[in-house]
């Protein structure tokens, strides 16, 4: 089905067809519209979930972790300071090995207060163990939802789907609805293999040592190193699992074909820009004028940033004369996280291109044509100052 | 209670939920609570615990001293999990469970009021059972709201704890929930009756706060534990007490003491070195405040 909605009822959406067994959640913009869809489909009776209205971030978070490790398809949103409320409960959900899936409507942080988007808020977190997905329109916020739930499910890892606040959670885009018996056939019923659960009892995330421990039995068990460890590899073999996931989801709905990164005029492109969200679909016009000018660029628009797919960057990018990187967030006293993220990834390659990184739209500062029109020729030109310190775009002072 | 039949230790349950050999310090009150609630809720349960003596007495991975499911939450958020375990029984169809918060008084009554105001106030069904130590025993006997004024504590290591002692049964009680009890580890047989009378009262939430002698943190011999709990409700200062549906009552040994002549309050004060630092005035201003409280009992 055709409909024309907003970015958080996108997110309700896939949701409610991904057949959720507890939904916590706590309002906080530009997130709530989404709790919002959520209360009202399981008071309607459109869902049968339990909708539990907690009292913080902090207890949203551990009522999901609770239901989870009880055996429950949980789910919960949030942004910018509801999510750094729940920072201690985002690293218990990851350690647990809990398939959470979480929507972040990803909002500047305070201090100073700020509703407007920007991505501080999903980029701190982000060495949580967690999976971080991001959406660039309404399409892939609903079908990420779907698949993230099928990605956590498979790997035993928490998901968050990470979305433009404003710019996509309240702007209202045509996308395609499945019928339940579609999504049915993509995801089955959330079926762990250990739950709490009195008829086979078990004592979950207890007091670990620093070294390995024999059990009752004699068998040696992980140490806490051993346990985090495996989370490490589980997270970069979720990769493949991703991939896998992006080509099933192809086969019952008809989209796929770029797991890691979205291009735009890329094959040829001697020069291209990178970023994640709403961003990489605004920069097609900007794409388009200097294609008309007869500059060979394009876009790629990051899908995955954690665990970070380094290996499809590096074929992305190996050759390019110059890669352009766009944020909206900063490792603050360094550099734009995925800039340095980008660079490493781009140390082993063959062939290195020269890296750039702008900085922009931080606490939802307007991004115009122009300036991203500037930043684009300035960098091409080299004129840009070609040093790690990054460039900030559309600074009135 | 009185109305109900009680629990003797003839007719008591053998089965035991704990497994013998476990982590706690010996003499320990909680050693008692633990074991003798997970006798009255039974198989049938699960367990939320946040970090606190009884993480270590639970055991450390891979051996656990409890022989019921039981998930390890963060400080803040026991009762927020044992909600999330509670919407995830009804979600599966295994509603009848009990689902049990375990937590020290530090995880109920400072860092994890929040979450507890918030399912109480949402009348969640659980149980939540704070055993209450009186201090954070686990990182070292710190002071918490429940510490009673006057005590020392490695953070109040000179002049004793200058505020009084949080009442977190009576706030917990403000929210109007269906059953709040009071209990104490040198009394087993009480409390298992109102942990049987909480698992009965299926439905809402129901909270019983456990006064626990603590060998290493209050500063006494491990043999002492019963008698100094014994002594500290037979002084009057520690009561124990029922509000079902709103209706306050004493139980056992408190209800007995009504009208009857107390233990002064010094003769509980004087077993412990916790209380060494108390002056003349603290201990006077300290049986004043129980007189007045079981003047308006006796009324
Ligand atoms: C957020 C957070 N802050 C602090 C701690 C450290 N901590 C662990 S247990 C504990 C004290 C527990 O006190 P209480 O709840 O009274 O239980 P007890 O140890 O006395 O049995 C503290 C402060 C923690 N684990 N998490
Ligand atoms: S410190 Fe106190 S409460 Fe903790 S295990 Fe030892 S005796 Fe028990
Ligand atoms: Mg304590």
């Amino acid at each position: 089905m055709h409909v024309i909605e907003s970015g958080n009822v996108a997110a309700a959406t896939g949701v409610k067809l991904a057949r959720v067994q507890v939904i916590a959640a706590y309002p906080i913009t530009p997130q709530t519209p989404l709790t919002e869809k959520l209360s009202e489909f399981v008071e309607g009776g459109e869902l049968p979930a339990e909708y539990i209205p907690v009292e913080s971030e902090h207890s949203a978070m551990a009522v999901c972790i609770a239901a989870s490790t009880a055996g429950a398809r949980a789910f919960t949103a949030t942004s910018a300071n509801g999510l750094l409320y729940m920072n201690e409960q985002l690293h218990w959900a990851a350690g647990s090995r809990l398939p959470l899936v979480m929507c972040v409507a990803n909002r500047g942080v305070g201090a100073p207060w700020t509703v407007w988007n920007d991505h501080q808020d999903t980029i701190s977190q982000r060495d949580l163990g967690w999976i971080q997905l991001y959406c660039a329109d309404h399409q892939q916020i609903h079908d990420t939802v779907l698949k993230a739930f099928k990605l956590a499910e498979t790997v035993s890892i928490p998901v968050m789907v990470c979305y433009d606040g404003y710019l996509l959670s309240h702007t209202y885009m045509p996308f395609e609805l499945p019928e339940q018996e579609e999504v049915d056939a993509f995801l089955p019923p959330f079926a762990p293999t250990h739950f709490l659960n009195p008829e086979a009892p078990r004592n979950f995330n207890s007091v670990t040592l620093p070294d390995v421990r024999p059990d009752l039995h004699g068998n040696t068990a992980p140490g806490y190193m051993e346990i985090r460890k495996t989370l490490q590899g589980d997270l970069r073999r979720s990769l493949t699992e991703i991939e896998a996931i992006d080509e099933a989801f192809g086969e019952i709905f008809g989209r796929s074909g770029t797991p890691f990164l979205e291009p735009y005029c890329c094959d040829d492109a001697d020069y291209v820009v990178l970023c994640m969200g709403s961003l990489s679909y605004q920069l097609h016009d900007v794409i388009d004028t200097l294609r008309d000018e007869g500059v060979k660029i394009g876009v790629m628009g990051l899908k995955v940033y954690r665990p970070f797919p380094d290996a499809a960057i590096r074929e992305a990018l190996c050759g390019r004369k110059r890669v352009i990187v766009f944020e909206k967030a900063l490792s603050y006293g360094n550099q734009g996280a995925l800039y340095a993220d980008v660079k490493s990834a781009l140390y082993s390659a063959e062939t290195r291109p020269a890296v750039n990184n702008y900085i922009l739209g931080l606490g939802g500062r307007e991004i115009k044509t122009q300036h991203l029109y500037d930043a684009l020729t300035e960098s091409i030109n080299n004129e840009a100052a070609i040093g790690d310190e990054p460039q900030w775009i559309g600074l009135k002072l | 209670m009185d109305k109900d039949k009680k629990t003797t230790i003839l007719n008591l349950t053998d089965e035991e939920m704990v497994n013998p050999g476990n982590r706690a310090c010996s003499g320990c009150g909680l050693g008692i609570v633990y074991r003798t609630a997970l006798k009255a809720l039974g198989k049938d349960t699960v367990l939320a615990v946040p970090p606190s003596c009884l993480t270590v007495l639970q055991g450390l991975y891979p051996v656990a001293a409890t022989k019921l499911p039981c998930v390890n939450v963060t400080f803040a958020s026991t009762a927020a999990a044992a909600t999330g375990v509670r919407a995830a029984m009804r979600a599966t169809g295994r509603d009848h469970l009990n689902v049990v918060a375990f937590a020290g008084d530090g995880g109920t009554g400072d860092i994890g009021i929040q979450a507890l105001s918030g399912a109480c106030e949402r009348g969640e069904d659980i149980i939540y059972i704070c055993y209450d130590n009186e201090a954070y025993m686990n990182t070292g006997v710190q002071r918490s709201g429940t510490t009673p004024k006057g005590v020392m504590t490695t953070t109040t290591p000179i002049k004793g704890k200058i505020q009084h002692k949080k009442d977190v049964p009576s706030i917990i009680a403000a929210h109007g929930i269906s059953y709040v009890a009071t209990a104490s580890a040198a009394y087993p047989l009480d409390l298992y009756d109102k942990v049987k009378k909480a698992v009965s009262m299926k439905g809402g939430t129901r909270y019983i706060h456990v006064h626990t002698p603590c060998p290493s943190g209050w500063g006494f011999a491990p043999r002492y534990s019963v008698k100094i709990g014994k002594l500290g409700v037979v002084t009057g200062l520690f009561d124990l007490y029922e509000i079902v549906n709103g209706e306050f009552s004493l139980t056992g040994e408190s209800a007995k003491s009504v009208g009857k002549e107390r233990t002064p309050v010094t003769e509980y004060f004087k077993t412990q070195r916790r209380f060494s630092g108390l002056t003349q005035e603290i201990i006077d201003e300290m049986q004043g405040i129980i007189d007045d409280k079981w003047a308006a009992y006796t009324a």
